[in-house]
Formats: structure tokens, C-alpha cells, sequence
């Protein structure tokens, strides 16, 4: 059984369609990733899975459906966003954003466990705890955004555009990052523009294109499709 | 005695009690950045309520001491203003969440208006005394005075402001209401109920505003249905002095107001031979008002009022 299966969404901002009718399917441990132009409707999916926006169609997360489900009820059920642009609380400190990804759970002695997981997969966010997070690089900040997801013990993280606007390096750790996490089962839906990094790190792929899923596949193969090197990877 | 010792004496008392009421503004402008201009009135039905339970109390001719009796007052008067505060956002604010910003502070000025005309028809228009029950001893020190009531509103008031900032800075909820004021939706992510913080920080600033209640009313020694008024323009004023959404500026522009106020009255007199009195008290906390308007909008120690216009 798939832990994530979306049929039919739709999701309308004012009068405009951004995402037209698209399914998809992701298994436990799965590591997918949706690409597609500036524009395509991959924020917006993303976006309306976090009930972030409305949406019309169904999603069923562990075979439930949680179309109607509150936002602050998702994390509890296991459902994490990384928000695009980071959306980290610039004016609290580094430990207090981190402890919010925990805000959901009450066994404080896992949640220290936790916060000193993080600080090892991150050593840069433990040199920061006290620092306020405003103050942060934006590489640095990406990581405090992924370190909160993780807080909540998330079994789907859904991580929107990572690696917008950071220097190549920094790309390159956060990926690394994100593969490691997926290698300790945290199933991944990632939402990205560098369709290469992307399709390399998944196992599988959807490609979207004006608010429709217009391919999709294991991401080895894509990363091989003519087509796909011509319209994505620049080739 | 000592003018300048006395007065500001009296300005630090008169201030913890503006630096209250001033803290139940900038928490809701924090998180809702709407101005609650009934917050006034809930600190007048503070003062209202407990004066009904102690007068109450007084005539049924129980034999339990005047602390005690206020003190039943006080705690009624804390649970009915709690009550008020999460009726108000709930009834009044909530349905207007996403409407333009003028809606909800016209509706507040609205709801303010109700608040007096329903403590009107209860409580009549005369102004109610507050029964003199409290010890009033006066203590000297350095030539000038203090009264019990006066150590006691003060030490409150900064027990109380004490207990806020550790719960804003330390708790679980604290964090969740900070985190909220910075960004409600991703509050919302992480599992915060974000209507339910707000119901909180409504809560909390409406018992906040029963205590200064009556603090107020005992202090002047008595109550009345129009006081909220004036009191919440104070406040309101202070608040904006400090920065309007810092906790830390509600109470320094409080204190602040309540000394510059009490000042200026002691000393208004003399400055101006006796052409203007002290009744003028009143008129100070609007020159500051202006005054902060014109060259430190932010107040003293906001910095970012442009941050989410």
C-alpha cells in the first residue's frame, strides 16, 4: 500500500488553474521528486498536500483521507513541510526553531535525543544554538528548515525547493543531506527546479507541466530520456 | 517633603498598572496586529465585577478580612474577564480574520462601546466607591510617602510582568505564541492551533487587564462605567511609546507614562505659576502620544514596523 495516493487533484487560485487533475503515488521510503518549468503547479501541489491551499480530489495518507484534515493535525499524523523560501521564524533562536519541528510531541527526553541528532547531522546549527535564526546564511537556514522538519519524526517530509538560491557547495551538502535522511526511511516527495541533482537523488520522478503530470517514471530512466535531457537538463 | 521622590513614587505605581493593561495591547497587536480598543473596557468590568462581589460580600455581613474579600473579588472578576476576553475575539474579531484591516479596529471600537453601555445598565452611571477595606498605612521614606496599597499594586504588577515574560520566553506556549506573532501559517505547520494561541493570548491579556482593574479602582477608590476609556487610551499609549507588539517596551513605556504623567503634574503648577494645575494630569500622556508619533513611530524599542505591513 502506497503511503501517499493522490487522485484527481485540483487546486484553483483565484479563477486560475494551477493544478489540473494530477494523481500521484508514493511508497514507504520512497524518495520522489516532482520537476517541471518555473510555473508548472509543483509549490501549488506541494502547497495543497500541507492543506495549505484548497484543493479539490483526494488524498490519502496511510490509506486515510486527510483532504479535510486541519493543518496543524498533519504533523501529528506524520506529514512534515520544509516551505519554500525556508520559512524559518527569524526571530527566534536556532534551539527554539528547532524545538517548534518538536512542537507536536511531548516526550521530552526523545526530543533532547532528537535536537542532539540534528546538531550532529548539522554541527553548523549546534555552533548557532543560542544565535538568533534571521541571522543565519541562507544555506544555514535551509538546514535549520530541514533540522525542524525532522523534530517532528516525520514518515513523509515534503521539501519544496531546497535549493533555491544557494551557492553550488551548499546545494551540494543539503542534497547529500536530504539522500541521508532518505536512507533512514523518511519517505520524500521533493519539489525541484535543478531537475538534474533532483532526478539523480530519487527513485523515482513526475515531471509536470502546465498543472498536469506530463511524465513520469523511475528517475534513472528519465534522467536518460531525450526528451527529458532536451526540455530539463538543457541538453 | 520631597516632590520629586513623591511623585515619583506615585508615577512607578500608576505606571506598573498602565504597564499591565498596556501588555494585553501589544500581545494581541503582536500576533493579530489589530489594535483591541476594548481592552479598556475589560479592565473597567474588572474593576466593576469586583467591586459588585466585594460590596456584595460586605453586605451579607460575613466576618472574613477586607484582603480576603478583595481577594474573592479579584478572582471572580479574573474568571468574568477571561470569559469577556475569549468572547470578544471569538464573537467580534474572528469573523473578520481576513477581512481589511480597518474592519476589525472599527469593530473594536464598536465592541468597546457595548462593553460600557452593558456596564451602564447593570451598574448604573454613578460611580461606585471602593469600600475602604484595604490597609492604607503610610510608610516615610527619604521625606516622602507610600501606602500598603501602593507597595502592594507595584510588587503585583511586577510579580505578574515578571511570570509573563517567563512564560512568553520559556514555556511550550510561550514559543508557540512568538512563533505565531512571526509567521502563523508556518506555526501551523509545525502543529501550533493557531486560533487556539490566540484565544490564549486574548485570555491572558483580558486577566491581566482584571487585575489592573483593581488595581485602578482601589487606588483612586473608585469605579465607573466610562473609566476604561481614558485608562485604554493610556495604555494604548504606553504600548506605543515601548513598541507596539514588544513585551519588554509595554512595560518600560508604561512605567515611563505613569512617572512622565505624575511628573508633569507635580511640577505643572510651579513651572507655569499656578496657571495650570494638576488636573491637567490627563493631557501629558497625549503629548507623548503625538510626541512618539512624529519622531519614533516604532516606539522605543520596536524596530520593525514595516516588517509585515
Amino acid at each position: 500500500m502506497s503511503l501517499l495516493e493522490v487522485r484527481g487533484l485540483n487546486v484553483s487560485y483565484g479563477g486560475i488553474k494551477a493544478v489540473r487533475g494530477i494523481d500521484l503515488e508514493i511508497a514507504a521510503g520512497e524518495l520522489v521528486c516532482l520537476i517541471g518549468a518555473n510555473g508548472a503547479g509543483k509549490t501549488t501541489t506541494l502547497k495543497a498536500l500541507a492543506r495549505l491551499l484548497p484543493a479539490h480530489g483526494k488524498i490519502f495518507y496511510q490509506g486515510k483521507s486527510i483532504a479535510q484534515t486541519p493543518v496543524f493535525d498533519l504533523v501529528r499524523k506524520g506529514i512534515a513541510l520544509v516551505p519554500e523560501g525556508r520559512g524559518i521564524f527569524g526571530r527566534l533562536s536556532v534551539e527554539e526553531n528547532l524545538l517548534m519541528g518538536a512542537y507536536s510531541r511531548k516526550d521530552t527526553p526523545a526530543i533532547r535525543h532528537d535536537l542532539e541528532k540534528n546538531y550532529q547531522l548539522f554541527p553548523r546549527l549546534f555552533e548557532r544554538k543560542t544565535q538568533q535564526a534571521g541571522t543565519l546564511s541562507g544555506g544555514e537556514q535551509q538546514m535549520l528548515a530541514i533540522g525542524r522538519a525532522l523534530m517532528s519524526r516525520p514518515r513523509l517530509l515534503l521539501l519544496d525547493e531546497p535549493s533555491m538560491g544557494l551557492a553550488p557547495l551548499m546545494v551540494n551538502k543539503i542534497f547529500e543531506t536530504i539522500r541521508t535522511i532518505s536512507a533512514e526511511g523518511v519517505t520524500i516527495l521533493l519539489v525541484e527546479q535543478n531537475a538534474k541533482l533532483a532526478l539523480e537523488a530519487s527513485h523515482r520522478a513526475y515531471v509536470m507541466e502546465g498543472g498536469t503530470v506530463c511524465l513520469s517514471g523511475e528517475s534513472a530512466k528519465l534522467l536518460h530520456d531525450p526528451q527529458v535531457r532536451h526540455a530539463y537538463l538543457g541538453e | 517633603m520631597d516632590i520629586f521622590l513623591q511623585q515619583l513614587i506615585n508615577g512607578l505605581v500608576l505606571g506598573s498598572v498602565y504597564a499591565l493593561i498596556a501588555l494585553g495591547y501589544t500581545m494581541v497587536y503582536g500576533i493579530l496586529e489589530l489594535i483591541n480598543f476594548a481592552h479598556g473596557e475589560v479592565v473597567m468590568i474588572g474593576a466593576m465585577v469586583t467591586l459588585a462581589v466585594v460590596n456584595m460580600l460586605m453586605a451579607s455581613g460575613v466576618d472574613i478580612p477586607g484582603i480576603m474579600i478583595v481577594a474573592t473579588g479579584l478572582l471572580v472578576a479574573i474568571a468574568v474577564c477571561m470569559a469577556l476576553g475569549f468572547a470578544i475575539e471569538r464573537i467580534a474579531y474572528r469573523p473578520l480574520r481576513k477581512a481589511p484591516r480597518l474592519a476589525p479596529l472599527i469593530t473594536a471600537i464598536g465592541v468597546s462601546i457595548v462593553l460600557q453601555n452593558v456596564a451602564m445598565i447593570i451598574w448604573g452611571r454613578q460611580y461606585i466607591s471602593f469600600p475602604p477595606i484595604l490597609p492604607m498605612t503610610r510608610h516615610d521614606i527619604g521625606g516622602a510617602g507610600i501606602t500598603d496599597l501602593q507597595i502592594f499594586i507595584f510588587v503585583l504588577a511586577l510579580v505578574l510582568m515578571a511570570g509573563l515574560v517567563l512564560l512568553v520566553k520559556k514555556t511550550r506556549i510561550g514559543r508557540a505564541m512568538r512563533a505565531t506573532a512571526q509567521a502563523p501559517e508556518i506555526a501551523g505547520l509545525m502543529g501550533v492551533n493557531v486560533n487556539a494561541v490566540i484565544s490564549f493570548t486574548f485570555i491572558l491579556g483580558s486577566a491581566l487587564a482584571a487585575v489592573a482593574g483593581l488595581m485602578v479602582s482601589a487606588y483612586y477608590g473608585i469605579a465607573h462605567y466610562y473609566m476604561g476609556f481614558l485608562l485604554g487610551l493610556k495604555a494604548f499609549t504606553a504600548a506605543v511609546l515601548g513598541g507596539i507588539g514588544n513585551i519588554a517596551g509595554a512595560m518600560l513605556g508604561g512605567l515611563l507614562l505613569g512617572v512622565i504623567e505624575s511628573m508633569a503634574a507635580g511640577y505643572i503648577g510651579d513651572i507655569t505659576g499656578g496657571f495650570l494645575g494638576s488636573h491637567y494630569q490627563d493631557v501629558f500622556a497625549f503629548f507623548v502620544l503625538i510626541g512618539v508619533l512624529v519622531f519614533r513611530p516604532s516606539g522605543l524599542l520596536g524596530e520593525r514596523v514595516a516588517e509585515r505591513a
